[in-house]
């Protein structure tokens, strides 16, 4: 063990999810809803309004750019520019006025995912018309925080090119910013998650490999292996764990065997 | 602000000199020597946080009494109700339902689609949006044996020893044998997993794997579960409703003991409801927002194991709550990456964890309990870490190699949401390694329950990363997504039968509340914490000091 760790000279480093701004940090004024705050610079939209003594119940979830709670508007002082991002993620410039905006009323029809085998396309139209409705502005794509090409993929589902528009629409975080803008009247996201689903379900080709086992589980083939593991003494356990063949990195699946095929 | 800065460039270099000789290595199959099961214990003992005496004590109330766990669950057990159990009015019934779930994660949601399936009629109850839980944020994948080389019994192995022989053996068995059933459910629902042409699923090793069984879509393997999951439920509006920023703050027994319903809080309008339930199900997920030791967490807003205080009030017995999970490759750097999970699959794809110095020191895939040992080993005890200027520290990990290993552009293909994340700060991770050290990331134990879900009191049910037992005191890879489904599914599926037959609750009683206020008076704890806690707080001191009221 090293001196300086006998000694306890190194601190514990974690603090939490409290930032630590950098030693000397610039102070900036931001506006959450029109209102003025002083935090340190380079903190994030999120933890800036924390900064300033908000506690969040709407407009926060993962922390972590993934779930879309927190989607957010806003422009600087002195420019006309409306911009969009998610709180989480993006940083907090001075002079920035924020307005987040939790949630978004959204159209998002029921269905039945099995109906969606034979012709997707027309289901599309019928559960949301409105979506050949695009007026093409491109405002969508400008807004949205994932970066994705949201009026290209609505161009793409008014083809009928449901793979291009499933493959092109997977970032999406579901924040419904694209919706808010939209002249159109589109909710995007929600016709896209439809889309995603019918893909999957339906185009996407199956897994056979899957198929198989799920039979084999179903008839039972591994309860008896199981079950032996599950008696097994603990020493015996840990034998075979250590035993363990460990299949390959670069070999190609369903090409490469173990020597044990015994409990395969 | 963007980029790194200058004197991390020249460090990078360090990186980039050792690459070309490491790629050639890896490309051979030949990689860092893994540990053996007596060094593992070594290194874990003298470098993991959860094997530390100082920051524990014994709990001095409840079922697990005399139970050493952190200070922070301790304190949070010992811990009176947020409602005056006398004041409220029992007969005002807002809701009567078959099934209530509490927590709409992953876990809650298969749950409810699964009694919805078996005729049920389920309320589900959740404190932020439906979908907010660590399941949408689970990245890298989600395992299963579904390829030819591979089954459930080699699956249970890598499970049980990946957890040290300390997981319950029959939650290890179910989990093992319903993995493909899930897949299938999923391919099912129309999720898009990452297949090969003829629709294999293609699938990679995670930490502590033996097979080849990772299946994922993109890097936002659970967002999309949880899509595919709500938006499935969203179909079923007729069997399933959904009362979001309305977390559970109490449960509600019958007058055998049994669970009949909850004590619902509305975070807006300040009411409380009173729910009816023939069964109840706790899926509240974990308990990262308590930073335990200080440490970031990867946990999403929510994670403050409101189920795991409500479910011990009650009576309900908790194992291993002592066991915390610190994923090994949390970012530093930036500051506003902080705590942000970096997926395993970044090893998985063949990335090396490096010193400053631009070596090796670990094999990158040891079980997450023994890699993060290693990295808090490099760099508290070797001095081999990198400083940040906000005063973290970390290991590099090697990112662009993914690209001479598996082609030009395959880091934007298999990582997309790593890319963004980093991207936003002018950080190109296909050129540039990544900052990282171990960050807060999962619950092991919890609410003990057996292979059906079944708690220690009738008609209440556990699942998810709030029970424990299922992967002991370490969790490997891809193993979070597939428990909360399988023991999701298996909890709606046995409240069903549950529900059909119980007859339902005569009367509903909050003395188990009040009970446990009295046994903690009796105990000598006279100032304790109000629990559950529903959200962490993260006002700052110069904003309390201003805070001046009652």
């Amino acid at each position: 063990m090293s001196d300086e760790k006998k000694s306890g000279r190194i601190k514990p480093l974690a603090t939490g999810d409290m930032t630590i701004p950098p030693a000397g940090a610039k102070m900036i004024p931001i506006y959450i809803m029109g209102r003025e705050y002083i935090v340190p610079e380079t903190l994030t939209i999120m933890k800036a309004v924390e900064y300033a003594g908000y506690k969040y119940i709407r407009g926060c979830g993962c922390r972590g750019g993934i779930c879309g709670a927190c989607g957010t508007f806003y422009r600087f002082i002195g420019d006309y520019r409306l911009r969009a991002g998610l709180a989480c993620q993006t940083v907090a410039e001075p002079n920035i006025v924020i307005m987040q905006l939790p949630f978004f009323p959204a159209n998002r029809p029921s269905y039945n995912l099995e109906d969606a085998d034979g012709s997707p396309h027309e289901m599309l139209r019928t559960l949301y018309p409105e979506v050949f409705k695009c007026v093409g502005c491109g405002t969508c794509t400008r807004t949205c925080p994932m970066d994705i090409d949201v009026m290209d993929y609505i161009a793409l589902m008014k083809r009928g090119d449901l793979k291009g528009a499933a493959h092109k629409s997977f970032d999406c975080v579901m924040c419904g910013l694209c919706a808010s803008r939209c002249p159109a009247q589109i909710s995007q996201f929600t016709a896209a998650m439809f889309i995603r689903r019918v893909f999957g379900r339906h185009i996407l080709p199956k897994a056979g490999h899957l198929k198989k086992r799920i039979e084999e589980v179903l008839s039972g083939k591994y309860e008896k292996m199981l079950e032996a593991l599950k008696g097994m003494e603990r020493d015996d356990v840990k034998r075979l764990y250590v035993g363990r063949e460990r299949e390959p990195d670069m070999a190609v699946a369903g090409k490469w065997m173990p020597k044990d095929r015994e409990h395969l | 602000m963007g980029g790194y800065m200058a004197d991390f460039m020249e460090l990078i270099k360090k990186v980039e000199a050792t690459r070309p000789s490491r790629v050639e290595r890896a490309k051979k199959g030949d990689h860092f020597p893994a540990l053996t099961m007596e060094q593992r214990q070594e290194w874990l003992n003298e470098y993991h946080p959860d094997y530390k005496a100082e920051g524990r004590r014994p709990i001095r109330v409840g079922p697990n009494k005399g139970t050493v766990v952190p200070e922070e669950i301790a304190g949070l057990l010992e811990s009176r109700a947020v409602v005056d159990a006398m004041r409220v009015d029992l007969t005002n019934i807002a809701y009567s339902t078959d099934l209530l779930v509490i927590g709409a994660g992953g876990a809650g949601t298969a749950a409810a689609l699964s009694a919805a399936e078996a005729g049920l009629k389920v309320l589900i109850s959740t404190k932020l949006r439906h979908g907010d839980s660590n399941t949408v944020m689970a990245e890298g994948g989600i395992q299963a044996a579904t390829q030819e080389a591979d089954s459930p019994y080699f699956h249970y192995l890598d499970v049980i020893g990946g957890g040290h022989f300390s997981n319950e053996p029959g939650l290890v068995a179910a989990l093992a044998n319903d993995a493909p059933l899930i897949i299938g459910w999923l391919e099912g629902l129309g999720m898009m997993f990452d297949k090969e042409a003829d629709g294999r699923l293609m699938a990679r090793h995670g930490g502590g794997t033996s097979r080849k069984r990772m299946h994922s879509a993109g890097d936002m393997t659970g967002a999309e579960i949880m899509r595919v999951l709500r938006d499935e439920a969203g179909n079923r509006r007729d069997s399933i409703k959904v009362l979001e920023f309305s977390p559970a703050v109490e449960l509600l027994l019958d007058e055998k003991g049994g669970a009949a319903g909850a004590v619902l809080y509305n975070l807006e309008t300040k009411e409380y409801y009173v729910v009816k339930a023939k069964a109840v199900l706790i899926s509240t997920g974990g308990f990262g927002r308590l930073h335990i030791q200080g440490f970031p967490t990867t946990n999403h807003y929510g994670a403050t194991a409101d189920g795991v205080v409500m479910a011990y009030r009650a009576g309900v017995r908790l194992k291993d709550m002592d066991s915390t999970q610190y994923h090994p490759t949390g970012a530093v750097y930036p500051e506003q990456n902080v705590g942000l999970l970096i997926t395993e699959k970044v090893r998985g794809l063949g990335a090396h964890v490096l010193n400053a110095d631009g070596v090796e020191f670990c094999f990158p895939l040891e079980p997450r309990d023994v890699e993060s040992a290693c990295i808090i080993r490099e760099c508290l005890d070797r001095g081999k870490g990198v400083l940040t200027p906000t005063g973290r520290l970390g290991v590099w990990l090697d990112s662009p190699m993914i690209e001479m290993l598996h082609g030009e552009g395959s880091v934007r293909r298999e990582l997309p949401a790593k890319y963004i994340q980093f991207k936003r700060y002018d950080i190109d991770i296909s050129r540039l390694p990544m900052l990282i050290y171990p960050t807060l990331h999962y619950q092991n134990g919890g609410i003990e329950i057996n292979e059906f879900s079944e708690t220690s009191i009738k008609g209440l049910f556990s699942a998810g990363e709030v029970a424990g037992g299922v992967h002991g005191r370490n969790r490997l890879m891809g193993n979070s997504l597939l428990d909360v489904l399988v023991f999701g599914r298996r909890a709606g599926i046995r409240a069903a039968e549950y529900s059909k037959s119980c007859g339902g609750a005569n009367t509903l009683s909050l003395r188990h509340v009040v009970d446990y206020g009295k046994a903690l008076k009796e105990a000598g704890i006279t100032n304790p914490v109000v629990a559950p806690m529903l959200l962490p707080d993260y006002a700052p001191a110069h904003v309390k000091a201003r805070q001046y009221s009652f």
